[in-house]
């Protein structure tokens, strides 16, 4: 299968000497598509390879660094006014995905863009915190009766808020999947483990073996094509990240960590599409003890042909055979694994009746 | 090559098939177009402008088309599409050509944050720029098409691009978006411009474009720093008079203009910074456009300003 440009670039970002200046015009735009445009700033400054960028495509790339960095100036503010409403309700204030990227200021965070804030909180407090919240300025904006209903019974967040004068999304978590799942990571477990930010006092992420674990299963679950490469990214750096130190402790650690939080089929699935998609390096001790969980055969092929489409920027440019069927069977399968099939059916059938919003021309909704 | 060296049969090709690869100042917009009023319209307003090599680097690919088979023939419609993304409505079908200059500034403000992005229009006289910030209806792409018409190099008329680093304004040199009662009035003070056919009933009534003077097409890139800042305010019965604005002023005149201001943060703040410390600012009633036309060419040429 040949591979997006953009994906051959930021695995290999020396790529772009030299290069064409057709290939920079179909990079630029499947940047801009797969939401990647300040990622891969980020990534061709990391290697060194600026001074290679021709000025007519480095202006997009500034563009989209530009972006991401007033957006994470932003998240840095949001994230003080956040931790004031969880302080008055007496809840620790733990960061998920971007947030907790931009918070600790890891790689993952380089040029990336995303739309609302995510956080994790104790299902017992789940009513303060709401009630605190809206004190502090955050509400519900009105969706129908059904969306309501199905956020409170079967989700395993709120329905999400905004804040009424600043406009910034929240989505609050009370667990990294929904109670219907298949899997049952334990979310007592993962506050738990909390980390503290340095520099940052009562601000926490999840542990690094738990933010690699809800990140691959959140992009293996939620089937949310127009980012899915974007977060594959972030795997990959999150576990070049914390795998450049010592890899066998971080390694062991996350092994032992899934299969305790039952999420090793998910696992299996990030370090088999980092190392496809990516080239990240895994050592050979962790791959050994992951082939105890690679599915059958039969499974591998039809997820790895389904992928293969899904971890391509969202553009025309790549567009291929079946790529609109594995997004609706990555979207069917995303909601099969977290319900059981009664209600699956009643809600497919719901949405397949509800008439969809149109996306706006740079919609990015995690 | 420039636009106006192809043949008319190699013109449309393009346009129908691969797109017309066309220059305006920094950027390169590859059109695609099935509409006549398209057609016609970019083969009359940019017939000196640059075409850019078809297999380089393109910043926007654009189309214009029809909306549909049945819309064809049904109260015609006309999309315009980005890359593959549609960001407004259709618009009924004689507003095709305004759609396409629409298209083309939605897709600076939105993906242009490596510049600092100032809803103002822009002339030029030799190295040195004037910037006219005003809010939509203040007259300024009427003065700003009046300026030139006697001599003043056109960098823009809507969008006014600042680089970050040096400060130089990055003229466009598009056609003039004129509204209404301006549209006769341009065509009265300068008989020889030359326009596209008016679009009736648009949100903004009707609308005619002005081509830009061939000069200002073929200097669009030289590089020009902003001088003087000037507030107009179309006044009827007043005779022009230019009065210098405080620096506090004038900087949140430009802040509540820049269209990205909010996008680039510290970054905005030091450009609008810099911009004020640079220029001279004046506040600016008229009405009779020659004596405007006077009162800032004595601006330009060092004259005393009350």
């Amino acid at each position: 299968m040949r591979s997006a440009i953009l994906t051959e670039v930021l695995r290999q970002p020396e790529r772009i000497r030299g290069l064409p200046a057709a290939d920079w015009d179909v990079l630029i735009r499947q940047a801009r598509h797969a939401n990647m445009l300040g990622r891969l700033h980020a990534r061709l400054a990391t290697a060194g390879q600026t001074p290679e960028i021709p000025e007519d495509a480095a202006r997009h790339l500034i563009a989209g660094a530009h972006l991401a960095a007033r957006l994470h100036h932003s998240v840095r503010n949001e994230v003080i006014q956040i931790k004031a409403a969880l302080d008055a309700a007496n809840v620790p204030l733990v960061l998920l995905k971007g947030a907790a990227y931009v918070a600790a200021t890891l790689p993952a965070s380089e040029g990336r863009i995303f739309s609302d804030i995510d956080i994790l909180v104790p299902r017992s407090a789940l009513g303060t915190v709401e009630g605190r919240l809206m004190q502090h300025g955050w509400i519900t904006p009105p969706i129908s009766a059904y969306d309501q209903h199905y956020y409170r019974q079967w989700m395993h967040e709120l329905p999400p808020m905004q804040h009424i004068f600043r406009g910034t999304a929240l989505d609050v978590h009370h667990a990294i999947l929904p109670p219907t799942a298949r899997y049952h990571p334990d979310p007592r477990s993962l506050l738990a483990e909390r980390v503290e930010v340095p520099g940052l006092p009562g601000v926490f992420t999840l542990s690094p073996a738990d933010m690699v674990l809800h990140a691959a299963t959140h992009l293996f679950h939620e089937g949310e094509a127009d980012n899915a490469l974007r977060d594959l990214s972030d795997l990959d750096l999150l576990l070049r990240h914390w795998g450049a130190g010592q890899p066998e402790t971080f390694w062991s650690g996350l092994l032992a960590r899934a299969r305790q939080q039952q999420l090793t089929h998910q696992l299996w699935l990030a370090v088999h599409f980092v190392r496809r998609i990516f080239d990240c390096p895994v050592p050979p001790a962790a791959m050994q003890s992951l082939a105890s969980f690679e599915p059958g055969t039969m499974h591998r092929k039809v997820l790895t042909v389904l992928y293969d489409r899904i971890f391509l920027p969202q553009h025309a440019s790549c567009r291929q055979a079946g790529a609109s069927v594995a997004r609706t069977t990555l979207y069917v399968r995303g909601h099969w694994l977290r319900m059981p099939a009664h209600l699956l059916a009643a809600h497919l059938l719901r949405k397949a009746f509800a008439p969809s919003r149109i996306a706006s021309p740079q919609a990015d909704h995690h | 090559m420039k636009l106006g060296d192809l043949s008319q049969q190699e013109y449309l090709h393009r346009l129908a098939g691969e797109g017309l690869r066309l220059r305006t100042g920094p950027f390169v917009v590859r059109i695609r177009s099935d509409i006549d009023a398209v057609r016609q319209g970019l083969r009359l307003l940019y017939e000196h402008n640059p075409l850019a090599a078809d297999d380089g680097f393109a910043d926007f690919h654009v189309a214009v088309r029809h909306g549909g088979v049945l819309r064809r023939w049904f109260r015609p419609q006309v999309r315009f599409e980005v890359d593959g993304v549609e960001p407004f409505l259709p618009l009924p079908a004689n507003q095709a050509l305004p759609m396409l200059e629409w298209g083309m500034n939605w897709c600076i403000t939105a993906y242009g944050h490596h510049q600092l992005v100032l809803h103002a229009a822009a002339v030029a006289r030799g190295e040195h720029a004037l910037i006219l910030p005003a809010p939509p209806g203040s007259g300024k792409s009427t003065l700003c098409a009046a300026l030139v018409n006697r001599g003043w190099r056109l960098l823009s008329d809507e969008l006014t691009l600042i680089d970050l680093a040096s400060g130089t304004v990055h003229g466009l040199a598009r056609p003039v978006n004129l509204k209404n009662d301006s549209i006769g009035i341009i065509k009265r003070f300068a008989p020889a411009a030359v326009f596209s056919a008016p679009a009736t009933d648009t949100a903004k009534g009707t609308v005619a474009l002005m081509k830009a003077p061939t000069a200002s097409v073929d200097q669009a890139t030289a590089g020009t720093l902003p001088k003087w800042i000037v507030l107009p305010r179309y006044t009827p019965g007043t005779s022009a008079r230019l009065k210098t604005m405080p620096s506090g002023a004038a900087f949140l005149a430009i802040a509540d203009n820049a269209m990205n201001y909010h996008v680039l943060g510290r970054k905005g703040f030091e450009a609008v910074g810099r911009l004020i410390d640079r220029c001279s600012r004046h506040s600016f009633e008229y009405s009779e456009l020659d004596e405007a036309v006077a009162c800032l060419d004595l601006l330009a040429s060092g004259g005393v300003i009350g």
